[in-house]
């Protein structure tokens, strides 16, 4: 009886080495990387249509938010990282080893309302943006919102703001925005993750915002474009620094980008760009990598994963409403990912 | 022999362990809210200013909210619980007390998250259209009922809290009840009292601490109650006296702030809130146990 135990014991050690020998054969990598969360569904449509093609590479994403990712990413228990808003030098200082930010796509920051009555083709400016999100107009039929939206008549119904109440990329693409065209707004609030906000309800997360919108009547908020499409509801035309108001839209969002000049960390804003067809509120959204990459089975898998991301996978993004990254910004990208020194 | 040393050996191993884990559980706490401490000090708890931007940070409306809603809850909830808790124990057919009390435990089993989106869902617009426009015409005067009906504010928190901790308040309650011996309520009976004179006197009366232990016990869940109150309570730090308007409690700013909180005095600043909720709802159980405890007997023990 023993001895049996020990040879079906010995049999079991022996086939657990065969697989242990077959697994190390095909070099399996595993990839962790983690951040925000509204890059998320092009990124899981990237691992895994990346993985279809290359088996042998998995990539895990946890989304748990800028904030985490940047956190765990400084202390290099992730392979990559993911940020909405570019690194301050704060931050970047707290990273120990050379890294740099690849931006991969765009998002669009939209301002969505519950107004039956103002139709689905509400104009607004900057300035009057930030004043409704001050609290210093606080009816639909303000004189400023109607000097923007000749032949509409708004009713006297109150405005009710709806922002995150988490701290989010999202918030800070529009506060940052907001300090551009307002100059009360920026000594008042500023620009961040989260603020401090002087009206409206807080709503956890896009769908929580949208939620808020939904629910109320009367109600404006800010929200990522996909959400704005998603839940069908009707969403402001901006006036950007050329004096055109322009829809929000994959390609009004990429013209943004292509206008903005390019520094070399890609740290950069692209709000209340130039360019007539320009949309004034987006943003990039960033991976975060070393330059040098010490594990060289790791390295060249995550290499070559960018450089297909870049390449083809831009394609995938705008059927999940982000804008893929313009020509002129793309070429950069290739050139800084092949820079990556990668260990033998 | 020995057998019996390893089983007292091990059980008082998780015993002594789970009393580490508190232990280090505060300790964390309040090592990681130390630079909050240090900037901010004894202001701390009192300021009003919750400042990302600026890294000004005061848990004064937070605590606010944390109190308020729950003790709306406990306002709605007990009045309610307590009546269920007698109908079930002193008045209820046996063919009815089985199903409503297994019914009454079922709803304390609900996810967080589904009394959120039924109350975003329902309880809001009713709020809003009916209840509210109501208030602020008839009631408008009190300070407690000014401002726009937005729907969503302290009111719709207290009231989904109440619901949440009904079924906990009302089934502990009906316990204790039961615990109170038969000889009390036949010497009462026996004197010539009426229903009502035997549950008031005789019952309610002698599980005085235990009914004190169950409210307790439901303030505790409202006071820790995160998801749902996050999803109706407005989430704005601000005092407001008015029921009708948003606030926001311990409990969300951290689920709210926590993920993309970046900075050092930002994050000690949520782990200061972490530390002041642990601290009040330690307190408010504790207290709940020491009272449940002291009725003893079956109540006792649950």
């Amino acid at each position: 009886m023993k001895n049996g135990m020990k040879k079906s014991l010995a049999g079991l050690s022996a086939a657990l080495c065969l697989i242990a020998g077959a697994s190390a054969a095909k070099a399996d990598v595993n990839l962790n990387g983690a951040g925000a969360t509204f890059p998320y569904p092009i990124y899981s449509k990237w691992f895994a249509e990346y993985n279809k093609m290359h088996p042998e590479i998995r990539i895990n994403y946890q989304s748990i938010g800028s904030g985490g990712g940047v956190k765990q990413f400084t202390e290099k228990t992730v392979d990559f990282g993911a940020s909405d808003a570019p690194l301050s030098d704060y931050e970047l200082g707290l990273v120990k080893d050379p890294s740099t930010h690849i931006p991969t796509v765009l998002g669009a920051v939209v301002l969505s309302y519950n107004l039956p009555e103002a139709g689905s083709d509400l104009k607004l400016t900057g300035p009057v943006i930030a004043d409704i999100f001050l609290g210093n107009v606080t009816k639909w039929n303000d004189p400023k919102i109607a000097a923007v939206n000749p032949g509409k008549t708004l009713p006297d119904t109150a405005i009710v703001v709806a922002h995150r109440s988490d701290g989010s990329g999202t918030t800070y693409v529009f506060t940052d925005y907001l300090s551009k065209v307002s100059h009360t707004w920026k000594g008042k609030v500023g620009t961040g993750k989260s603020v401090s906000w002087p009206a409206g309800l807080g709503g956890k997360g896009n769908e929580g915002v949208t939620g808020l919108i939904k629910q109320t009547p009367g109600s404006i908020g800010y929200i990522e474009l996909g959400y704005a499409l998603q839940n069908k509801l009707p969403y402001a035309s901006v006036q950007n620094k050329a004096g055109a108001f322009v829809m929000p839209s994959i390609e009004s969002v990429s013209a943004a980008a292509a206008g903005v000049k390019m520094p070399e960390d890609y740290r950069v804003s692209i709000t209340d760009p130039d360019g007539k067809d320009a949309y004034p509120i987006s943003a990039f959204t960033y991976l975060l990598v070393y330059k040098k990459q010490a594990d060289g089975a790791k390295g060249k898998a995550l290499v070559d994963f960018l450089k297909w991301a870049i390449n083809d996978g831009e394609k995938l993004a705008s059927a999940l409403y982000y804008s893929p990254l313009p020509d002129s910004v793309a070429a950069k990208v290739n050139q800084t990912i092949s820079q990556i020194s990668v260990a033998p | 022999m020995k057998g019996d040393r390893i089983f007292e050996g091990s059980t008082r191993f998780f015993a002594i362990l789970l009393i580490l884990i508190v232990g280090a559980i505060s300790f964390l706490l309040f090592k990681e809210s130390l630079p909050a401490m240090r900037k901010f000090g004894w202001q701390f708890p009192f300021s009003s200013v919750w400042d990302p931007v600026a890294e000004d940070f005061g848990a004064w409306p937070f605590i606010y909210g944390t109190v308020v809603s729950s003790v709306l809850a406990l306002l709605i909830a007990v009045p309610l619980s307590f009546g269920v808790a007698i109908f079930l124990s002193e008045l209820a057919p046996p063919y009815l007390r089985t199903p409503v009390a297994f019914i009454t435990e079922l709803l304390a089993a609900v996810p967080s998250i589904i009394y959120g989106l039924w109350g975003l869902f329902f309880l809001v617009p009713w709020l809003r259209n009916s209840v509210e426009p109501f208030l602020i015409k008839y009631f408008g005067f009190l300070p407690f009922f000014k401002g726009p009906p937005y729907g969503i504010g302290m009111l719709a928190a207290g009231m989904i809290l109440s619901i949440m901790i009904i079924p906990i308040i009302s089934s502990i309650s009906r316990e204790v009840l039961q615990a109170v011996p038969n000889h009390q309520r036949e010497a009462a009976l026996a004197l010539g009292a009426t229903r009502w004179e035997t549950t008031r006197m005789a019952v309610l009366r002698f599980g005085k601490t235990g009914l004190l232990g169950a409210v307790f016990l439901g303030l505790g869940r409202a006071l820790g109650e995160t998801m749902a109150v996050t999803m109706l309570i407005g989430n704005r730090p601000e005092v407001s006296l008015s029921l009708l308007a948003p606030g926001h409690t311990m409990a969300s700013v951290i689920a709210n702030e926590f993920t993309e909180a970046s900075g050092e005095i930002y994050l000690s600043s949520l782990m200061g809130i972490g530390l002041t909720l642990f601290a009040l709802t330690l307190a408010v159980n504790s207290g709940a146990r020491f009272l449940v405890w002291k009725v003893g007997g079956k109540a006792g023990r649950e």
